[in-house]
């Protein structure tokens, strides 16, 4: 939406690399998140490079079929190799590559070797800005309040739940609204959404719910599932107040505010 | 162990537009995860407790063969008798046997959650004798000729007012209306059972732990239902599983401290009873046969496989409470007395994968369950496996295999995966409607996909992928 045109930064050749694994439903559904996480990670001082991609395996994984989970591994550790970092805007699919990709060779030691090697470099966005990067988001600044929902593999395959508070909370003007039960499930679950649609619809309603009752501008994760599923529900509910935004648009934006001070005319933001 | 749990989806449904069912089912989720907090924040370091209490039950599983073996002695040597039953079906001839042996004709029952799992109380009405359950809530649903809803609440979907109808209907008490107060409610059960307390010749009890050391059974209730059930009648016969049994005194102990806190956010339940053998020399009272019926179901089949981790379980329920699914459509959804994630690990393995393969198929993978676990079971990886055996066995439907063989050869190479979606992007949109912004919304799918967006909307995927855009954006940066 509004980062779409947004001036990048110009490359920096001598950073260290960070390949940015967008995600296939960054890249397919959200584009923005994955312009917002160049631009957070570029204004961290990283070289970013997108190397041709698909998904992570996922579905497949989760879905029993360990075979399918390991040939789309094996492709995405030949893409992925050679990069400094390895950083995803969503904990799901950056857990997938550093939990289950060191499981899923046992029989191939060579591809177990490279699994493991980019797990140890593969990080999700917030956590790799906060722990890694250690990045300062200065003078970045944003009017609003936000509710933050911990998405499930984040939190607990990765331990996320300070970073993307911390982060958000270091923007001026951002005030931080907890939800009731911010660690409960949204409901999307992959797979599980599309197969039952019914059960799945009613954890979102608890989810939009708790969103609702805290009445803050925007309700932000780490995970493009998790949003798909509480802006398809509010969507329905005709609620408009409440903007889903992935916590690195949030964060990106943030940033504008400052880069419009700095330099006007350099962005053309449009919401 | 008979299931309908085939039925999930049906019974999903069903359960989801229970309005009784749902407002319990608000109170689990908004304040049973808020008093396991509570009382895990009161513990010196809880997580600490856990993984002892996970040493204690990985000991049981790894030692099983000789732990019974020092049971059984222990018993014998306090004078009661220990039953091995290989099937549901054995353990049942076993008791109505045992009943049968002591000219038996009514029986008292406080709650077992294994007795549930072999059918116990309609294999022993239909050997001729009378079965009353102890527990308030096993009592109710006895009443309405349900099965348990909840491991530890069993008459969780049960309201009031739908307690009142059953008294009033079984009860046999004149009156005008069926009883609304629930304290009136609560004597009224108080008083039929008394009775039956008092006129049964056999007792049946679960139990919570075996403690191999002393032979001693330990049960736990909130009620102290058990502890009448097995003192007043003449015979007490216990039935439970044979991964119940731990090593020590101390460590039962461990395991007690983290159940209470776990299942209700106490530290510990109403009643804690260790019950050692029958009524001894000198004694005045307690039952004169004392037996222990150890049921195998399918247990020890587990420990030879990637399953074995779940025989740690004992049985607090919190992962049903922390369940987002669970939650949503409660136990009988599950068609298996066991449910939530516990139940969907446990039924495929007792039931047979065939008719149980929404069970694991059900669950988000969310992995709540598995952090409050206090024994660490793996679930989200047992649940995976699951997933991973009924993939081997070609259970699920043929749209969701196709759809993964398919997503597999996609994503095997970067330009399939670029070609495909760009076609499948343009099929999608032209499903969609415009909405504010750029932003498009699937709001009505077609055919077998309507259920998707029945009650909420999807969001369209966009008009070019970030990798086109940045492919574009690069070319423009270099230039």
């Amino acid at each position: 939406m509004f980062l779409a045109r947004i001036e990048l930064l110009p490359a920096n050749e001598s950073a260290k690399t960070v390949a940015l694994f967008a995600t296939c439903l960054v890249d397919l559904f959200q584009p923005e998140v994955g312009f917002a996480a160049v631009r957070l990670l570029e204004a961290a001082g990283f070289d970013v490079r997108v190397p041709d991609q698909g998904c992570c395996g996922q579905p497949n994984f989760n879905g029993g079929d360990q075979d399918g989970a390991r040939q789309i591994a094996a492709g995405l550790i030949r893409q992925f190799a050679g990069y400094d970092y390895v950083v995803a805007p969503s904990g799901s699919c950056a857990a997938m590559v550093r939990c289950h990709y060191p499981v899923l060779f046992a029989d191939d030691q060579e591809l177990e070797r490279s699994a493991v090697e980019l797990a140890q470099k593969t990080w999700e966005l917030t956590s790799f800005l906060v722990d890694v990067a250690g990045y300062d988001i200065g003078s970045a600044a944003l009017d609003a309040s936000v509710t933050y929902h911990d998405s499930c593999s984040g939190l607990r395959e990765l331990g996320i739940r300070e970073q993307p508070r911390q982060l958000l909370s270091s923007v001026a003007g951002i005030e931080l609204r907890e939800m009731e039960q911010p660690d409960a499930c949204c409901g999307f679950g992959g797979l599980f959404c599309v197969k039952y649609p019914d059960v799945a619809d009613r954890i979102g309603s608890v989810k939009t719910d708790s969103i609702c009752a805290v009445g803050a501008d925007y309700v932000a994760a780490g995970d493009v599932g998790c949003l798909m599923q509480i802006e398809g529900k509010l969507h329905r509910l005709g609620e408009k107040k409440i903007k889903v935004v992935h916590v690195a648009e949030i964060l990106a934006k943030a940033l504008l505010n400052v880069s419009r001070k700095d330099s006007p005319g350099s962005v053309d933001a449009d919401d | 162990m008979q299931t309908t749990s085939k039925h999930f989806r049906a019974q999903a449904r069903e359960a989801l537009a229970n309005e009784t069912l749902q407002a319990s089912l608000e109170g689990v989720r908004r304040v049973m995860p808020e008093i396991r907090a509570a009382a895990a924040d009161r513990c010196d370091d809880f997580a600490a407790l856990c993984t002892q209490a996970k040493d204690v039950r990985q000991h049981s599983i790894d030692h099983l063969d000789q732990l019974l073996a020092t049971f059984e002695q222990q018993v014998v040597a306090a004078g009661g008798q220990v039953h091995w039953a290989r099937t549901g079906e054995e353990a049942t001839q076993i008791i109505a046997d045992l009943c049968a042996s002591v000219d038996c004709r009514s029986i008292i029952k406080s709650k077992s959650m294994v007795s549930e799992e072999i059918e116990l109380n309609s294999a022993l009405e239909s050997a001729g004798y009378e079965v009353t359950e102890t527990d308030l809530g096993e009592y109710i649903i006895q009443l309405r000729g349900e099965k348990p809803s909840h491991i530890l609440a069993p008459s969780l979907h049960v309201s009031l007012a739908e307690v009142g109808e059953a008294f009033n209907a079984k009860h046999g008490i004149e009156r005008d209306a069926p009883p609304t107060d629930a304290g009136e409610m609560l004597l009224e059960a108080r008083a039929v059972l008394r009775e039956k307390f008092l006129s049964a010749d056999v007792g049946i009890t679960g139990a919570n732990f075996l403690v191999a050391e002393t032979g001693g059974v330990v049960v736990v209730t909130n009620e102290g239902n058990a502890d009448l059930s097995m003192s007043l009648p003449d015979t007490h016969i216990v039935v439970t599983g044979i991964e119940k049994v731990v090593r020590s005194l101390v460590d039962t102990g461990v395991l007690l401290r983290v159940l209470a806190r776990s299942a209700i956010g106490e530290r510990l339940s109403n009643y804690t009873t260790f019950v050692h053998g029958p009524r001894q020399e000198g004694e005045i009272s307690g039952p004169r046969g004392f037996h222990v019926v150890l049921v195998d179901n399918g247990r020890s089949q587990l420990l030879g496989t990637g399953f074995r981790d779940m025989l740690r379980c004992i049985r607090c329920s919190a992962c049903l409470n922390h369940c987002p699914v669970y939650t949503a459509v409660g136990g009988h959804a599950y068609g298996s007395v066991y449910s939530g994630p516990m139940g969907a690990i446990l039924t495929p393995a007792f039931a047979g994968l065939p008719g149980t393969v929404h069970l694991p198929g059900a669950s988000t993978l969310c992995g709540r369950c598995e952090s409050i676990c206090p024994v660490g079971i793996p679930l989200v990886k047992l649940l995976r496996r699951w997933r991973e055996a009924s993939h081997a066995q070609s259970l699920p439907t043929a749209g969701e295999r196709f759809g993964l063989a398919c997503w597999r050869l996609v994503n095997r190479w970067p330009l399939v995966y670029r070609l495909v979606t760009k076609f499948g992007v343009i099929l999608v949109r032209s499903l969609s409607v415009p909405g504010t912004g750029q932003q498009r919304w699937l709001k009505r799918l077609p055919s077998f996909t309507a259920l998707w967006t029945q009650h909420r909307d999807i969001p369209a995927p966009a008009g070019n992928s970030f990798q086109a855009q940045w492919r574009r954006h690069r070319a423009g940066r270099k230039s």
